[in-house]
């Protein structure tokens, strides 16, 4: 029945295109795309927003006619913060549902723990989050910043605009934080900066009483020297840190906090009239201004039926590489994924920041890196802006990594090539 | 006529300025629109100049738009490039010409560009409208510019403190002029002598900030003299603080042990005396604290003038809302399990995730915000300690709950079933309890003092459907520790693991501090397996 039915479908379009100069594929089965985010647990406050704006892009390309001439499918799946239950959910994603292409992950834990399925069945995974960097499979599209894309650039700005000379690098304790931060005290110390002006700091998941860690803070300030927060601390940790960042009377021109996990949703449970002009560093703000962004907000807010719904970097990430993945599809003019892969290097689209986003050989991408401040709004205030930068996923600043690089254009298809000895494989994933 | 305009409007400025000697010249170099123009275009570098000519300029405008520049309420409008400051009512922006100071109607942000500014500028601002603000007739101001020029230690700012301080009566706030004055030589190139009694009036400040001035004075002075005496000064200052620092953990550790006898309270009740293990207590807290956000919004659309009573709404509405759903938990689902303790982890470990997804459900995945009432914001010094008034209110409910729990528990009637039931149950219900009745209040008890902890929870913590599972454990911890069936015991435990967490943390950071008080119990456990208070008595076994 289901056949029949199926058949009469594609007799019937067979038909109709039979004049028309079209595709063959036309009006075949729709394309499946996967949705791998988190919609219950602890991770659900940031992944759900992740989900829907791929419903919303996926509902809008098939408005436009979807791609190949064949509509899109959204599968979406919930692996409920369970890193385990990730790598069980990738793989039904691939093999039962048999997706075209996966869009998910927040964690670093969580993309870890997908990594050998996706590598294993010749999957397509699109991360969208900033991350510790230190990876590149095949496989995956990072879209969200790389160390370079976001921390450095941030300190750059402090050690530029503020004079700050005494780091506290503070985050959560985790793989993101740490790899973060030894990458920024490497860098901090080429740039010359004493490590008794350095103080790291490393706070559990969900930590809630920051008294004696913030007083810590203002006591390492007190040392004469322009002080400043980097912040890694991840999702619900940050509104009690902030709230006590402002009970101390702990003020942005005093000691600001740049922040790397907090964006305009995070900031949505909080009054920011006391955390004026902490700064944050990411690729996007919903308070830039052009007329890209402008409609992708309004459709957004449409979208979720919701005009003060707020829009933020890793939502940005998934609208580049869906775009991207989109335009490789049609110059591949297949889904098959090594088809797909080779055909992503090199793609350009349009980011919302008014600039093109491209595809590089080491699967990351092009993005400016933008330093906002935050208003009393819970919106931010971009006070710096870079030209385009491309994600560095080995970290020049870490020994470990230094030699490495990652090209996935044929011959060299390696995601570790070691430029000193010149074999592929060096260290690390 | 170029300069009568300005000149008319800066006499009162020039009457105060000409008394005391000091004319501003740049005021006739350029007028006001230019110099207020230039703080609207340029980078933020030209900016930081344009902030400077204005306050230099002695315009007694130049304060108020410099405040409102600071604030981000400087706008310009799009259509005729007028500057005015904008302040928020409603959704609209009430306007006024930031030149003239007249009022120029209402407008929305849409037509209007706001002035932006950044941390440096902040800064710059504030020094310049402290300069501006020394001679001001309130003395909350005077002192407030004093402060800040104190902070900002600019050589350039020794002039204006110098007028100010001549003419400065009230003694308190000289005193704040001279420490700023004593920052102000410190970072200019004044001769040693006059250095060295600016360290000795900034070390006898005795703070955090004199003592990052000191250290900064000790490590760029180039007098060997001045050298040796800010960094004796910066010894004696951090000798003072450390003594501080140690009451300051005192104070913290107080409060976080309030935040955990609040949590663990309600636990102490279902788990110390009923012996349920309730895994779904943390969302009775998350629930009081969604009871919270939930009369506060209907506070905001329908009668904002109650905001303040906000919380003294929900505590009772809360109590009921937890208390209800903790007596359906019990005659549902935990009655049917007394005596498998097991069984009531799982089922009640279950619930709390249905809780948790119904909420997410209901009211989304996000943080919902819980604002503070006025009377809870704010902080106030005790010496160096810094008291914020939030703690210090919840540390008073959480002592306020805890002697009203044990008020009830002693002198009601509903208390002594309680202790009946719990103490030998056979027996109470022979002498004619119905002992069902009391175990679904005792446990709706249990509940709604879980509630209640959601209301003062929520100004501390998120309020997301997580907020729970971060108390559990530490209330387990707290109830265990301090000896099951004994509320005493559940104080002192939550103020002791309080302070000792506090006192470990700036030592062993804070993931070893916790794992450092995990394993303490752990072994505490193994000495005194009934924890600090254990219950003497038949009830035991």
């Amino acid at each position: 029945m289901k056949f029949g039915s199926m058949m009469r479908t594609g007799l019937v379009a067979a038909g109709l295109l039979a004049g028309a100069a079209g595709s063959a594929f036309a009006q075949g089965a729709p394309i499946k795309v996967g949705i791998l985010h988190s919609l219950s647990g602890t991770m659900a406050i940031s992944e759900t927003t992740l989900k829907d704006v791929m419903l919303m892009l996926i509902e809008e390309q098939n408005k436009k006619g979807g791609v190949l001439g064949r509509k899109l499918e959204a599968v979406v799946v919930d692996p409920a913060s369970n890193w385990p239950l990730f790598a069980e959910k990738a793989r039904e994603l691939l093999q039962k549902d048999k997706v075209a292409a996966v869009f998910g992950c927040w964690t670093s834990v969580s993309r870890k723990s997908v990594l050998p399925v996706f590598e294993e069945l010749n999957g397509i995974l699109f991360y969208p989050v900033q991350y510790e960097g230190e990876e590149s499979s095949r496989n995956v599209f990072y879209t969200g910043a790389a160390p370079n894309q976001q921390a450095i650039p941030a300190v750059d700005y402090l050690m530029a605009n503020e004079k700050v000379q005494r780091w506290v690098l503070a985050g959560t304790d985790y793989v993101y934080p740490r790899t973060t931060n030894k990458i920024l005290e490497a860098y901090l110390k080429l740039k010359g900066v004493k490590q008794e002006d350095i103080l790291i700091n490393y706070t559990p998941f969900g930590h809630s009483d920051w008294q004696s860690i913030v007083a810590d803070i203002k006591k390492f300030g007190s040392a004469g020297k322009k002080t400043a927060v980097v912040s890694t601390i991840n999702g619900d940790a940050n509104v009690p840190f902030y709230k006590e960042l402002g009970n101390q009377g702990i003020k942005a021109k005093d000691i600001p906090v740049v922040a790397f996990s907090v964006g305009e949703e995070e900031l949505a449970g909080i009054d920011t009239k006391p955390l004026i002009g902490h700064l944050a560093a990411w690729n996007y703000f919903q308070s830039v201004k052009n007329p890209t962004n402008e409609a992708f907000i309004k459709t957004w807010q449409t979208f979720t039926k919701n005009p003060k719904r707020v829009t933020n970097d890793p939502m940005e990430a998934h609208v580049i590489g869906f775009n991207m993945w989109i335009e490789a599809v049609k110059k591949a003019g297949t889904t098959d994924p090594d088809a797909v892969i080779d055909a992503m290097i090199g793609i350009a689209v349009p980011n919302l920041t008014g600039g093109l986003s491209a595809m590089m050989p080491n699967h990351h991408i092009t993005k400016p890196v933008l330093i906002g401040e935050i208003q009393g709004n819970g919106q931010f205030d971009v006070v710096s802006s870079t030209a385009l930068v491309l994600g560095d996923e080995w970290s020049d600043y870490l020994p470990d990594s230094k030699d490495l690089i990652s090209d996935w254009r044929k011959p060299m298809s390696c995601g570790n090539f070691n430029v000193v000895t010149g074999k592929c494989g060096g260290k690390g994933k | 006529m170029l300069f009568l305009r300005p000149l008319a409007r800066l006499l009162p400025a020039l009457a105060s300025m000409l008394a005391s000697g000091l004319i501003a010249v740049s005021a006739f170099a350029a007028d006001l629109p230019a110099l207020v123009g230039a703080l609207t275009t340029g980078s933020f570098g030209d900016r930081e100049t344009a902030i400077g000519a204005l306050a230099a300029s002695g315009e007694q405008r130049a304060a108020p738009i410099l405040e409102a520049l600071a604030a981000g309420q400087l706008y310009v409008r799009k259509s005729d490039n007028l500057v005015l400051i904008g302040k928020t009512d409603g959704n609209q922006l009430a306007l006024t010409e930031a030149i003239s100071g007249k009022t120029a109607g209402s407008g929305s942000e849409a037509e209007l560009d706001r002035v932006r500014v950044n941390n440096r500028l902040r800064g710059v601002i504030e020094a310049a409208v402290g300069s501006l603000t020394l001679m001001s007739p309130d003395a909350r101001v005077r002192r407030g510019a004093a402060e800040a020029l104190f902070k900002r230690r600019d050589a350039s700012s020794l002039a204006a403190l110098d007028l100010a301080l001549a003419a400065e009566k009230d003694p308190r706030i000289k005193r704040s002029m001279s420490e700023a004055r004593a920052a102000s030589v410190l970072a200019s190139d004044a001769p040693p002598a006059q250095k060295l009694e600016a360290v000795a009036l900034v070390r006898e400040r005795a703070d955090r900030d004199s003592l990052g001035i000191l250290q900064a004075t000790a490590s760029s002075a180039t007098d060997p003299e001045v050298k040796a005496a800010a960094a004796a000064g910066a010894n004696a200052v951090r000798q003072t603080l450390a003594a501080w620092e140690a009451a300051q953990n005192v104070w913290y550790g107080i409060s976080l042990g309030s935040v955990l006898l609040l949590a663990a309270i309600g636990l102490a009740i279902t788990f110390g005396t009923m012996g349920v293990i309730n895994m779904a207590h943390g969302e009775m807290v998350m629930l009081g604290a969604y009871t919270t956000f939930v009369v506060q919004e209907v506070i905001r659309t329908s009668a904002p003038h109650l905001f303040d009573a906000s919380l003294l709404i929900a505590l009772p509405l809360a109590f009921v809302v937890a208390g209800g759903i903790g007596i359906l938990i019990e005659r549902g689902i935990i009655r049917f399990l007394y005596g498998r303790p097991l069984d009531t982890l799982l089922a009640t470990w279950g619930l709390s995730l249905v809780l948790q997804q119904a909420v997410r459900s209901i009211f989304g995945s996000s943080n919902r915000e819980v604002g503070a009432p006025s009377w809870m914001s704010g902080a106030f010094q005790v010496g160096q300690i810094n008291v914020t008034y939030g703690r210090l209110w919840i540390v008073i409910f959480s002592l306020l709950v805890f002697v009203a729990l044990i008020a009830l528990l002693r002198k009601t009637p509903l208390g002594l079933y309680m202790r009946a039931v719990t103490q030998n149950r056979p027996m109470a219900s022979a002498m004619g309890i119905r002992t069902p009745r009391v175990d679904a209040l005792t446990f709706g008890l249990g509940s709604g003092i879980a509630g209640l902890a959601g209301v003062a929870l929520s100004q501390i913590d998120n309020v997301s459907p997580n907020l729970g599972q971060g108390y559990i454990i530490d209330s387990f911890m707290v109830v265990v520790f301090g000896g099951v069936g004994n509320l005493f015991g559940t104080l002192i435990g939550a103020l002791t693991l309080g302070v000792v967490n506090k006192f470990l943390e700036p030592y062993a950071g804070a993931v070893l501090g916790k794992i450092l008080v995990l394993v303490f119990i752990i072994l505490f456990i193994q000495r005194r397996p009934r924890g600090l208070f254990a219950l003497k008595g038949r009830s035991v076994e």
